[in-house]
């Protein structure tokens, strides 16, 4: 309804006919937007691919959750998902999915400080020290769990 | 004139829970479980120890979690993916059913492996 | 340095052309010549029909923003040294509709522009005409950054969410609801959430962050957008809390 509202309000009144044939309403132009508008810049596809990571983290908890089955299901069921995770296109996906995480986790803790505004003693904390304060939990985080895994727990 | 919408709040704010936990856990884990351990570039852990670590409550618990924000997390930005990203406003309700239904289903498999 | 550049200028004439098309114009390649001062010399001196909007030359009135090379940009600030030797496409903005060769209508973000009441709002009005404000320095560094928005459009040119969904709301129409937000002297924060806590507002935002690359003046929407994307998540988990709306 306004868009009609809108294009009468650029109408402009006939003018005297002239030789030409005038189209019956002079409109202004709207191009119609690509399927494919995130290939025309190289920050859309990078945007693109930050969305799609989110698919790699489903693979993922489909993947932790065959590991842990595996594992409560004894020796044997655990040794077999071993063998199956270093089958050549198991290993590949996952290594996709790894770069997609990676690229997940970087961009998110980025853009953490856009979100989040700190005020320690009136002040403002900076943008880059609460982005520093999340790749450190990231490290602490991969840390612990590296520790639980390979044993020290 | 639209109205606000607390279930575009309550999902933003799940998507970012999990987006959080995600990108805190999930490099590790997949790096172990996904490239190390198959590559051989580690002894991957015994039974044994594995076993006893998932028995541990705490760590269903964390799991658990895990596995169900990081679906929530996967769920908004995969719908907004195809509702943008493909244009696909018309089926937008479909899209939705079929994201936080992924959820649903993924979740219940989760409860059902670490505490069934 | 060569001594002349092509421009390649989209001309669209909507009482003739069904769609636009490129006009190639050779212009004086100077080392203090803007984008704009090739378009004034092709108006001048080669082609008078071509119609452009500009005002200021010193990007502060925000009304030369086009295309220049596929980016949006002030064509004031735009120099054609860089983009030597050329030759470089100029089109008009992105997303919006367009009039004429480089001029856009830009209707939809003037009706948009007033829902989010960009002006400060006191909820003890009238009878305080004559009451100063007073705002420290602080509360002063809380908002300005947003206040440096000239309306020049680049950002909704820039942003691939309103190209696809245009009852968005858009990056400036939020980042100015936030400048008076964010204002210590403002008190109509709850009377703008009606507007940016919706589908059309905040949430449809995936952020991109074009919109602050594109910026001119360093305002950064794609913040203001994900930092109110916090407080409208806060605000509705709280409101669960006494009486459930919705």
């Amino acid at each position: 309804m306004s868009e009609l509202a809108r294009e009468s309000s650029m109408q402009r009144p006939h003018e005297a006919p002239t030789q030409r044939a005038v189209p019956a309403q002079v409109r202004p132009y709207r191009p119609r937007v690509s399927r494919f508008w995130w290939l025309r810049r190289r920050s859309y596809l990078l945007f693109v691919l930050r969305e799609l990571s989110s698919v790699f983290v489903a693979w993922f908890v489909v993947y932790l959750l065959l590991l842990v089955d595996a594992v409560y299901q004894g020796p044997d069921p655990y040794r077999r998902f071993l063998e199956w995770s270093g089958r050549p296109w198991v290993l590949v996906l996952n290594m996709v999915a790894l770069a997609f995480v990676l690229l997940h986790a970087i961009t998110w803790f980025n853009l953490a400080p856009k979100a989040m505004v700190l005020r320690m003693q009136g002040r403002r904390v900076p943008a880059r020290l609460v982005a520093a304060a999340h790749f450190a939990a990231w490290g602490v985080a991969s840390g612990v769990v590296a520790w639980i895994v390979l044993g020290g727990l | 004139m639209a109205r606000r919408s607390s279930s575009e709040a309550i999902g933003w704010l799940l998507f970012s829970a999990g987006g959080m936990v995600s990108a805190l856990l999930v490099p590790v884990l997949l790096l172990l479980f996904g490239v190390v351990f198959p590559l051989g570039l580690l002894a991957p852990p015994e039974h044994a120890h594995l076993s006893a670590v998932l028995r541990h409550p705490f760590i269903r618990i964390a799991l658990f979690v895990l596995c169900m924000l990081s679906l929530l997390h996967w769920a908004h930005r995969f719908r907004y993916t195809l509702h943008d990203g493909l244009q696909l406003k018309q089926l937008n309700k479909l899209i939705n059913l079929l994201c936080y239904g992924g959820v649903v289903a993924g979740s219940s498999w989760a409860a059902f492996v670490l505490f069934g | 340095m060569p001594d002349t550049i092509t421009l390649q200028v989209a001309r669209y004439r909507p009482d003739t052309d069904a769609a636009p098309t490129m006009q190639e114009y050779v212009v004086p390649l100077r080392q203090e010549w803007a984008v704009l001062d090739g378009l004034n010399y092709i108006k001048d001196q080669l082609d008078g029909t071509l119609s452009f909007r500009w005002s200021c030359r010193m990007g502060i009135c925000g009304s030369c923003g086009m295309t220049v090379d596929g980016d949006p940009a002030l064509t004031c600030g735009t120099f054609l040294a860089d983009y030597a030797p050329g030759p470089v496409r100029v089109e008009p903005l992105a997303n919006f509709p367009v009039i004429r060769d480089l001029v856009v209508g830009i209707d939809d973000f003037m009706r948009k522009l007033p829902k989010v009441k960009p002006w400060l709002v006191r909820e003890d009005e009238p009878g305080v005409a004559d009451v100063e404000f007073l705002q420290t320095p602080p509360q002063l560094d809380e908002y300005q950054q947003y206040s440096m928005c000239i309306n020049c459009m680049l950002c909704y040119a820039a942003c691939p969410v309103y190209a696809i969904e245009p009852d968005f709301l858009g990056p400036a129409a939020i980042a100015l609801a936030q400048r008076y937000n964010l204002d210590s002297r403002d008190q109509g924060a709850h009377q703008r959430m009606d507007v940016l806590a919706t589908a059309e507002g905040v949430w449809a935002c995936t952020y991109v962050g074009e919109c602050t690359s594109a910026c001119p003046k360093g305002v950064d929407p794609a913040g203001a957008i994900q930092r109110y994307k916090l407080t409208a998540a806060t605000r509705t988990l709280r409101s669960f809390l006494p009486r459930g709306e919705r």
